[in-house]
């Protein structure tokens, strides 16, 4: 039995008459890389934003890893990891001082952040950049940067907001090759991402449009559903439909 | 219609940021140019030279055959312009800021109305919205109205699909052939390594400077080595094993394949290849012969 980590049951979120999320039920698995796709306006930040806790639903329900995210949003916190789209380090600070400020955050003591930083200067390759400032590091060391920090407090669940927009293809690869051994940890990871070929890499896939999960599978059992070549054929076939005006 | 000679622009006090290094390319009459590269690779800067926006340190262009320092009016009227980031007024209205850019060219909704129809329609239902209210497609089409409202010769697009989902995206470029089609050059800049075979001719480029410029079938074709696609049950374990193997000059993921570089020489090497793979416990495995796309050119010229 696979264990969920990420179980939702309807999940709906209204503002005033527009239902920007509508009754979405979905499962996640531990270390399961789950991509979560769908058209621009089709919902997909609202549905992250109430399972990462800083949105509630208007209806239905959902738990993330083990916690509800209408009443236990402190506890969800604690126990995901998130990396926006928007680069959200401190572009002022140094890359160890990003560190131990977000270390603090997630109430690591200082011999943990200490341990941490050292550890994850050395997986990174950043000897030489640590007392840098994060601004002037190229882009892709900074998505790397950011990833890793996000799982400093070694959460369950990562939320990843497109990591990879922009980013060159071979500094992209290097990103999903974190994100294997990532999961190979058994860390799940909930990843957005506009890039069809990156949707090959995920265990599972949902397809979102107009607020509903219109599709939920593997790669290779969606592209055997819709009779596609790739995914991004199966994409084109569901989104193109959306009646949302973006 | 565009020239760039030996463009050199530094940022900072002691100009330690070299952002466009010794660039050099021309644009043809009515052809879609793409330059193809990552954020930072210096798109951005480079168009805001070309589009008198920015001086060079160093070097030279043209558009239309003006100068971009001398002439810098006489181009500001010729062409159209669509920064990557939003830069309408968002207090006005979608027909109010057409209506002002129509107007600060000398031109009215009117005169150039067929060469926005099709784009302006979408819009249309929306037209006394706040321009800030709407929404990032939107947006982003009203941008291109604003653009092409003054009938420009050359149409500057940065970074237009940025952020934008892969069926927007092909309508985006599907509006892109349609105004080629009105012998409009356009000069377009994308991340994306996939929509480069869309552009009749392309520069690939990083870190400020060119990696190659060609059409896209010229740059596909001059792979040095041979590729081969690869595929099995699971990538991960897929890629570790190809990591291993000695006649592999270098192996990444593609969707579903990984593609494989060997050298042009090897004659057995699909079989050998497999027996290999299988020997290391890969299972379901199937090579093909493959040609390389502008992401793999676009790798290899990274190294």
């Amino acid at each position: 039995m696979q264990q969920v980590v990420i179980k939702t049951d309807k999940l709906t979120k209204r503002f005033g008459h527009f239902t920007a999320v509508n009754e979405i039920t979905f499962e996640v698995y531990k270390g399961e890389i789950f991509g979560f796709l769908g058209a621009n306006g089709a919902g997909k930040t609202t549905a992250m934003r109430m399972l990462i806790g800083l949105s509630k639903p208007t209806s239905g329900s959902a738990a993330v890893a083990g916690f509800d995210v209408y009443k236990q949003t402190e506890n969800i916190k604690k126990n995901i990891g998130y990396m926006s789209q928007k680069f959200s380090l401190y572009e002022d600070l140094t890359v160890l001082e990003n560190i131990s400020f977000y270390g603090g955050i997630y109430g690591l003591s200082d011999s943990q952040i200490k341990a941490k930083s050292d550890e994850l200067i050395t997986k990174l390759g950043l000897q030489k950049e640590a007392k840098k400032l994060v601004a002037s590091l190229p882009l892709g060391w900074k998505q790397k940067l950011s990833f890793s920090v996000a799982l400093l407090h070694e959460p369950k669940i990562v939320f990843l907001d497109e990591p990879t927009g922009g980013v060159d293809p071979l500094t992209r690869r290097q990103f999903w090759d974190l994100i294997y051994a990532t999961s190979d940890k058994g860390i799940t990871i909930f990843v957005t991402t506009h890039y069809m070929d990156e949707a090959e890499y995920c265990n599972r896939i949902s397809i979102m449009v107009d607020g509903k999960i219109e599709a939920l599978d593997s790669p290779e059992n969606l592209k055997k559903q819709f009779n596609a070549g790739s995914m991004d054929e199966v994409f084109y076939e569901l989104a193109r439909g959306a009646k949302r005006n973006n | 219609m565009v020239t760039a000679n030996n463009l050199i622009k530094t940022y900072g006090k002691k100009h330690e940021v070299l952002a466009v290094d010794h660039v050099s390319f021309s644009v043809d009459e009515g052809e879609i140019f793409g330059l193809i590269g990552p954020d930072g690779a210096g798109k951005t800067s480079i168009f805001r030279i070309l589009t008198t926006l920015l001086l060079p340190d160093s070097g030279s262009a043209t558009v239309a055959g003006f100068d971009v320092f001398k002439d810098y009016r006489q181009i500001r009227n010729t062409i159209g312009y669509m920064p990557g980031k939003f830069s309408l007024y968002p207090d006005l209205s979608v027909e109010e800021n057409l209506n002002f850019f129509a107007t600060v060219f000398g031109t009215s909704i009117k005169e150039n109305y067929d060469l926005i129809k099709e784009i302006y329609v979408q819009l249309e239902p929306f037209k006394k919205r706040r321009a800030g209210k709407l929404s990032g497609g939107m947006k982003q089409k009203l941008a291109l109205c604003c653009a092409l409202i003054h009938k420009p010769a050359a149409l500057f697009l940065d970074e237009p699909t940025t952020g934008v989902d892969p069926v927007s995206r092909k309508e985006f470029w599907e509006m892109l052939k349609r105004l080629k089609a009105e012998k409009i050059t356009i000069l377009v800049s994308t991340a994306y390594m996939d929509e480069a075979t869309l552009c009749d001719r392309i520069a690939l480029i990083d870190s400020g400077k060119i990696l190659s410029v060609d059409t896209p079938a010229n740059i596909s074709a001059s792979y040095p080595d041979k590729l081969l696609a690869v595929k099995a049950d699971k990538m991960s374990p897929l890629l570790k094993a190809l990591s291993k193997f000695h006649k592999i000059l270098s192996s990444y993921s593609f969707g579903e394949y990984a593609h494989v570089s060997v050298k042009n020489d090897e004659e057995n090497i699909e079989a050998e290849l497999k027996n290999y793979l299988q020997k290391a416990g890969i299972e379901n495995i199937e090579i093909k012969p493959i040609n390389a796309s502008v992401e793999d050119c676009f790798i290899k010229l990274l190294k």
